[in-house]
């Protein structure tokens, strides 16, 4: 670490690095920056992994990514929030991806948002407020042969109608708030 | 590996072809339709029926008519099963030979299939793409073999130049010209870059090749490497894209094992890695500089040029990047000749060209035409037209790039510049089907919604333009807008276009500009009368002074 870091700063790393000694998944993650040999132009690949294993990026993550990478936090945070792929925040049990591209959109895909917006009461990028169900747009999974597409819990469901997209979701709401 | 191993591998390969072979479709489309079960099913079906001597079940690369997925096609007797469900698998088993399968049959005489001519295609649906001696067998890595033993690297660069091969990317780069010009570039390292950060919505041509035939994809990158004397590749490839990562993972696998990566590739001095780069959710990295400060791990945002990546790209060494199709173009020519790929096409556009065929149409999927082919007969014949009786009102090209060309210009041949002559252009091969149902200011409104989310923020005309421009066409699309404010979107569509620092800036307001051309009734019907009763504003821009 650089030695003009302020004295509040280099206790909230060793906090990290002290949390982090005791997580497995941090050790993957260490293993997977050894591979790429710790350079910096492997951020976007760790933080593809470091997602994958937590789920979502939160700052002590970032902050243990941008340690180990020898990288300025501002780049780290930089670059997490450049790509739509990244999430800072977690996503609820269940996930459900509409998918907006041309093909889709031209078959409806508005409608099937609009339903599954009403009925959860969340929009776009947000989180029931019990946890159960996020919400997600994808600009293009490349179905377009299945248009309207959408992805429930990494599923690729074809030819989706408001209906049929109530239908999936009505199950994983009932566990939850209703 | 040498010329003599290559030969053996096909020969072993071709020995052990088995009588009847059952061609299961294992691309994204299909996979998402449950096709691994009805493999398995099919396996199953196989050994339970003590065929496992005549009857191979292969799985390959995308069939084409993705809407009607999951597909099986049986040989010899060429029969295309649609809609196949695992339970039909006895079914179709039991039909090889002799009788009929109780399974819903597709028509391989169907212009969507007689009409097509592949290149790209060629191996698609019926190599493996897991396996690379399924690839070798159908002549695969020949090419890069006789280029490294046989021809200089200028010689390959020739070659491209006089097949006329042009960037599939979308802008019709004439790809020689950009080898040639990285090959006369100095520096001890050059890179090679394959983009397959497929972002435009509603195109899915580079995910099919990937998936359905990697191996050409990385030879294609080998011939480009050794051309322009690059030793380090990277495929730039969209998280989005699992199967076409792991297919890749595999194929990157495999062809080290063969010695046909890595070092001394086909015992020449020849070196080259191949690494992939995972994509992250941004279209503006399709745009080369800002791909290459991805690849670089940095934000995605592009820079000016020049310098072009070809003189300064990847950490300042001089960069090739090339599209995939572009990159699966390569061997086939190399093989077959320069001539022969000229031969093909348009006096300025030669070749075939890969779409993907989606929207309001009958038959959804992939299709490869020769360059010049009509619109009409790709639409009407071979997409079969609107579905429930509908008529077409326009086809999309070029996803938000590009634009909407009317039904009255569908006898416009297919190539880069009959295209860009109706304010469109080529793209990367989206093609979208819209139906009398569709409402064109809302599908220019959807786009620049795109554009918005998307622009990277780097520049002002992309990052401040796209959302007045969104919030101008909302406007009209919720019939509040006056003609002036239709005014103000024609002026900001030119300034946006002719200021923007990338492409992706510089093509936004095409959407737009084509909708306006061709459905200007679509968007004056919505005008409200200027109510305040104001006098007809001038632009606040005096004429003459914008640049045209």
């Amino acid at each position: 670490m650089p030695l003009s870091l302020p004295k509040d700063r280099t206790k909230r790393v060793a906090a990290v690095m002290e949390h982090a000694s005791g997580d497995k998944r941090f050790k993957i993650l260490e293993t997977h920056m050894k591979r790429h040999q710790y350079k910096a132009d492997a951020l976007i690949e760790v933080l593809h992994k470091a997602q994958e294993l937590f789920g979502f990026l939160d700052n002590d993550l970032l902050l243990f990514v941008a340690y180990r990478l020898k990288l300025p936090p501002s780049r780290v945070y930089g670059v997490a929030t450049f790509y739509h792929f990244f999430t800072l925040k977690p996503h609820g049990k269940h996930t459900c991806v509409v998918c907006m591209g041309t093909a889709c959109y031209v078959k409806g895909a508005d409608r099937v948002l609009a339903a599954v917006q009403d009925k959860a009461k969340i929009r776009p990028g947000e989180t029931t407020p019990d946890k159960s169900v996020s919400l997600l747009i994808a600009r293009c999974i490349g179905a377009c042969g299945l248009a309207p597409a959408a992805v429930y819990d990494g599923t690729i469901n074809a030819r989706q109608t408001p209906e049929s997209a109530l239908q999936q979701l009505k199950g994983w709401l009932t566990n939850g708030s209703e | 590996m040498v010329l003599n191993d290559l030969i053996q591998i096909k020969e072993r390969e071709l020995a052990s072809r088995k009588k009847y072979v059952l061609r299961c479709c294992m691309a994204a489309g299909c996979m998402s339709s449950n096709a691994q079960s009805l493999k398995d099913e099919l396996e199953k079906a196989v050994a339970a029926a003590g065929l496992k001597d005549e009857v191979e079940v292969r799985g390959v690369g995308c069939l084409k008519l993705c809407c009607q997925g999951p597909l099986v096609q049986a040989d010899p007797a060429e029969i295309l099963y649609e809609r196949v469900k695992p339970e039909d698998a006895a079914a179709i088993v039991a039909a090889l030979k002799g009788g009929q399968a109780k399974v819903s049959q597709g028509d391989l005489n169907h212009p969507f299939f007689t009409r097509q001519m592949s290149i790209v295609l060629a191996n698609s649906g019926i190599v493996d793409p897991e396996r690379i001696d399924s690839y070798i067998a159908a002549d695969g890595y020949l090419a890069l073999r006789n280029a490294l033993r046989e021809m200089e690297p200028k010689e390959v660069t020739d070659t491209i130049v006089r097949s006329g091969l042009r960037g599939r990317g979308g802008a019709g780069f004439p790809t020689g010209l950009k080898w040639g010009t990285v090959a006369k570039s100095t520096g001890t390292k050059k890179y090679v870059i394959c983009n397959a950060d497929e972002g435009d919505p509603g195109a899915f041509m580079d995910r099919s090749v990937l998936e359905s035939d990697p191996h050409a994809v990385l030879e294609g990158m080998a011939l480009a490497a050794y051309a322009v004397g690059a030793d380090q590749g990277y495929i730039y490839v969209r998280a989005e894209y699992p199967l076409a990562i792991s297919r890749l993972q595999t194929a990157i696998k495999q062809a080290k094992q063969y010695g046909l990566l890595g070092s001394g590739v086909f015992e020449s001095p020849f070196n080259l890695t191949i690494d992939l780069r995972l994509g992250a959710g941004a279209f503006v990295c399709g745009e080369e500089t800002a791909l290459m400060a991805s690849v670089e791990g940095k934000r995605g945002t592009p820079r000016p040029r020049p310098p072009f990546p070809a003189e300064k790209g990847l950490w300042n060494c001089p960069t090739l990047i090339n599209n995939v199709e572009t990159f699966a173009n390569v061997p086939a020519i190399v093989r077959n000749g320069a001539e022969w790929f000229a031969g093909i096409g348009t006096e300025k556009s030669k070749g075939t060209k890969v779409f993907a065929l989606a929207g309001k149409i009958k038959n959804t999927g992939l299709i490869e035409v020769p360059m010049g082919t009509k619109l009409r007969d790709i639409v009407e014949d071979m997409g079969g037209g609107a579905p429930d009786g509908g008529t077409i009102k326009a086809v999309q090209t070029g996803g938000p790039s590009g634009g909407c060309i009317p039904a009255g210009s569908l006898d416009t041949p297919v190539d880069y510049e009959s295209l860009s002559k109706l304010g469109s252009i080529m793209g990367s091969g989206g093609m979208i089907v819209m139906d009398q149902a569709t409402d064109m200011v809302d599908v220019a409104r959807f786009f620049m919604e795109f554009c918005m989310d998307e622009s990277c923020g780097k520049c002002v005309p992309c990052r401040a333009g796209t959302a007045q421009m969104h919030h101008l066409l909302s406007k009209i699309v919720a019939r509040k807008a006056t003609a002036e404010d239709l005014a103000k979107l024609e002026e900001l569509c030119d300034m946006v276009k002719h200021t923007s620092l990338c492409g992706l800036g510089q093509t936004a307001p095409n959407p737009v500009m084509s909708t306006l051309r061709f459905f200007r009734g679509e968007y004056t019907e919505r005008l409200q009368p200027d109510t305040l009763g104001r006098p007809g504003t001038e632009s606040a821009v005096p004429a003459g002074s914008r640049a045209t």
